[in-house]
């Protein structure tokens, strides 16, 4: 080996990181990872962010890595760096985001000796990433990065741990150019094209459907934008309706009469119903949540399924389906489009149409209507006027996890992908913060809004020292109202109103919050501040926190009770009626 | 929704890559899914091509079953996964090794029977023998309970490899 090529594994890191493309890594130094803050100080192509928290540092590349498409990427010490990494690990796991994440490790003569900060970070991580690696030799420092990109992004996308002991930090070895196309992963080749008989009897039956639905989520967005594009198209050339997975908003535009919204345990009344009745369920890269499908045996009882997923274990997992296309969305969807348009396929108009008007009835019930106030400002009132202000603009959207995720879900419209963030599989409080500091990376000129619950951001609250720092626009929209609300709704229609802990006691004065952060606090009390409040709060070109004073009793619906089934749900007017609602015991189990 | 509760056990071969935490993935997969492992057996088979094979006996309804074959699948270390229940004829074999202690008339039974169980005396003292039996775990089974009688000390198992029958391989 000549000298020119050999380097050290931190120096042959960086160059892999380059040569994959990456630049931005969101980190946290430490003794471990020192050798490799060295050689970041040393370049200028690679930009690091520094977090407040790794917890953070990973939920910002998964912002970053959603909103872009590309892999996110995140640096962190041993042992207390890597177990801070665990849950945005496991949110990425959950919510199929491509991550690679680096972290420290004690040197390879101390592993297994408890040294100091010394973690078991691979069999830690092994549970929540896709792949995990130990490198043992500097030999494959520059291999193993490769690889790990290769799997994070592949196929079902996850999060790649790669943990680095310091003395392959230190050593000497030679650089490994990235791998040709098709020689990436010696047998990790994951199936895109789907089997094509099966896609003929699916149009087959799709042709034939007199109550067809499609059922699409976040791996549409993750196939990328061309299957985004030939989703569109082929529901246009059918003419069927479609609903989406909360991972899916956007996969499909919003604004579009085909569109029956979000379906699921919030999802709209039209979308869960159509869910219901549909004689055909054509489902793309959505995966069957207990969120979507409530109860098992009376989720969707008479309908063929058409079930179109990358990861073959994600097919008859919680439901039997008739037909399995496991392939990549998009090459599924073009061959789908071909066969369809080959057949001249002709579906029946008539039952179309008196699908239509069925969904139409349905519709007509207005499932997120709210009762309106002059004295309190509804958490809806405020979304809808969040909405109205940025419909215009190129706005991004991360939520936090509670009812105002929820409320985000019902009332803002994506017309297009990777402009929806949120934390679906796992429900992260505080992921909304850092991952819209990671978007704001990606898209500095964007508007970048967290829709927030004061419980959640308190959660990662420090990013926004983080977001001071690289002056990053970021607005945290809180609707603030003093409860875990989600908590409370369900103690509410479940516990007999026993409010046990989800009472919000001594929040801090976000105003003054802000303000110490070097931001904008803003705030809105009565339903007439909140045109204004949001004006500002786009026009500032800063950070802001906005605490938006929310009815503090306003409970999310539709809503589907756990384990009860679709034609259970309870929309709004009727619960104001009913009140307390009886669950079975066995759905009480259930979260 | 079919939905058929029966449990069925069935008995998959793995071939993975050889590489460190291998068999800890698979282990993890199993307990952290709540899947039940009856056996599982690992050696490396293949050095040239670094390639190990596990051979998992799982029970399980038919959906946990399919679900368990994906899931082994989806590891980015696993090369080949096949469920030799669902494909046909296969063989099942294992290795005990039954230590019985005894005199006498019981000691003479306890050849005898080992006889007909063609399991083979690996060591023997005046007052023990350690029986080296093979078979298919129904066999291995009703050769240690027939020995229950005739004083066992101790007995260890292999676990079951297995593989299809026929020309065909992995
Ligand atoms: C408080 C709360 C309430 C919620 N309520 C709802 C609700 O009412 N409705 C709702 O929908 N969700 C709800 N969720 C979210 C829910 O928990 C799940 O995260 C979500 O439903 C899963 O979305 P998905 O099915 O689109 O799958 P994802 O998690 O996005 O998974 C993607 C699927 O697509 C596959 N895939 C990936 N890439 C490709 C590719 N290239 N080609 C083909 N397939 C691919 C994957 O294998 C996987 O099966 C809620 C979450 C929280 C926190
Ligand atoms: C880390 C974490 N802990 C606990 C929960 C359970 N949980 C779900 S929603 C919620 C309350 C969220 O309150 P807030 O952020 O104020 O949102 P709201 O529901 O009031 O809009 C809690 C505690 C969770 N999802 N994540
Ligand atoms: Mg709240």
């Amino acid at each position: 080996m000549s000298t020119e090529t050999t380097m050290n594994g931190a120096q042959l890191l960086l160059r892999a990181l380059g040569d994959q493309g990456v630049d931005t890594v969101f980190g946290y130094p430490g003794g471990a990872v020192l050798p490799i803050y060295d050689e970041l100080f040393k370049q200028n192509s690679i930009r690091h962010i520094l977090v407040r928290q790794e917890g953070g540092a990973v939920h910002a590349a998964e912002g970053y890595a959603r909103s872009t498409g590309k892999v996110g990427c995140v640096l962190v010490t041993s042992g207390p760096g890597a177990t801070n990494a665990v849950t945005g690990l496991t949110d990425a796991l959950m919510d199929s985001i491509p991550i690679v994440c680096l972290t420290g490790q004690v040197p390879t003569h101390l592993i297994g000796n408890d040294a100091f900060q010394e973690a078991d970070t691979t069999g830690i991580t092994r549970p929540c990433t896709k792949h995990n690696y130990l490198v043992k030799s500097v030999a494959d420092v520059s291999r193993i990065v490769h690889e790990a990109f290769y799997v994070a992004k592949s196929g079902r996308p996850g999060p790649v741990v790669i943990d680095l002991p310091k003395d392959v930090l230190f050593a000497q070895g030679p650089y490994t150019p990235p791998p040709p196309a098709g020689k990436e992963h010696k047998n990790y080749r994951p199936r895109l094209k789907g089997d094509l008989r099966a896609i003929e009897e699916a149009v087959a039956l799709m042709a034939k459907a007199k109550k067809p639905l499609f059922y699409c989520g976040g791996g549409v967005i993750n196939s990328g934008p061309r299957a985004v594009q030939l989703l569109t198209e082929f529901v246009k050339l059918t003419g069927f309706p479609i609903t989406l997975t909360l991972m899916g908003l956007g996969a499909y535009p919003a604004s579009d009469r085909q569109f029956l919204g979000m379906l699921g345990m919030h999802g709209l009344y039209e979308a869960n119903w159509a869910m219901h009745d549909c004689d055909v369920m054509i489902a793309i890269g959505a995966r069957f949540d207990d969120r979507v499908t409530g109860k098992l045996d009376a989720f969707s009882p008479g309908s063929k399924k058409i079930h179109v997923d990358i990861d073959p274990s994600s097919i008859n997992k919680n439901v039997r389906v008739d037909l399995a296309i496991v392939g990549d969305c998009g090459h599924v969807l073009e061959d789908m489009i071909k066969v369809w348009k080959a057949r001249q396929a002709q579906p029946d108009k008539k039952a179309l149409a008196e699908w239509w008007r069925k969904i139409g009835e349905w519709r007509a019930r207005d499932c997120l209507k709210y009762k309106s106030s002059k004295e309190l400002i509804k958490p809806q009132y405020a979304l809808e006027r969040l909405y109205h202000h940025i419909k215009d603009k190129d706005f991004y959207i991360t939520t936090e996890v509670g009812q105002h995720q929820m409320w985000a879900a019902q009332f803002l419209k994506f017309e297009k992908p990777n402009h929806w963030m949120t934390s679906g599989g796992l429900g992260t409080m505080g992921y909304g913060l850092p991952a819209a500091m990671g978007v704001q990376i990606a898209h500095p000129e964007a508007l970048v809004i967290d829709v927030a619950g004061e419980a959640s951001i308190l959660m990662n609250i420090q990013e926004m020292s983080t977001i001071a720092q690289y002056r990053l626009p970021v607005k945290a929209f809180i609707l603030n109202n003093e409860y875990m609300g989600m908590v409370r709704q369900w103690q509410e229609l479940l516990h007999g109103g026993r409010y046990a802990e989800s009472y919000m006691d001594s929040l801090p004065d976000f105003v003054k919050l802000a303000e110490a952060f070097g931001a904008v606090g803003l705030r809105a009390e009565k339903p007439g501040d909140v045109d204004g409040l949001i004006q500002e709060m786009i026009k500032v070109k800063r950070p802001v926190i906005a605490d938006v004073r929310v009815d503090k009793a306003e409970n999310c619906f539709p809503m589907i009770p756990s384990g009860k089934a679709h034609y259970e749900m309870i929309l709004g007017d009727e619960a104001a009626k009913t009140g307390e609602q009886k669950v079975s015991e066995d759905g009480m189990v259930l979260v | 929704m079919t939905k058929d509760r029966t449990v069925i056990r069935h008995t998959f071969s793995v071939l993975t890559d050889n590489e460190p935490g291998v068999a800890a993935r698979i282990i993890g997969l199993f307990s952290g899914r709540g899947y039940n492992i009856d056996s599982m057996t690992v050696a490396e088979v293949d050095p040239e091509k670094n390639l190990s094979r596990f051979t998992i006996v799982t029970t399980g309804t038919e959906m946990v079953l399919e679900q368990i074959r994906h899931q082994l699948e989806r590891l980015v270390s696993s090369r080949a996964v096949k469920d030799l229940t669902a494909e046909g004829p296969h063989l099942e074999r294992e290795l005990a090794l039954i230590k019985v202690k005894g005199e006498g008339a019981k000691r003479i039974e306890a050849l005898r029977l080992a006889d007909v169980f063609r399991a083979r005396v690996v060591d023997s003292t005046l007052e023990s023998f350690v029986f080296e039996v093979t078979g298919s775990t129904e066999k291995v089974n009703a050769f240690i309970s027939l020995m229950k009688d005739l004083g066992i000390v101790e007995v260890a198992r292999t676990g079951v490899a297995a593989m299809s029958r026929g020309a065909k391989g992995m």
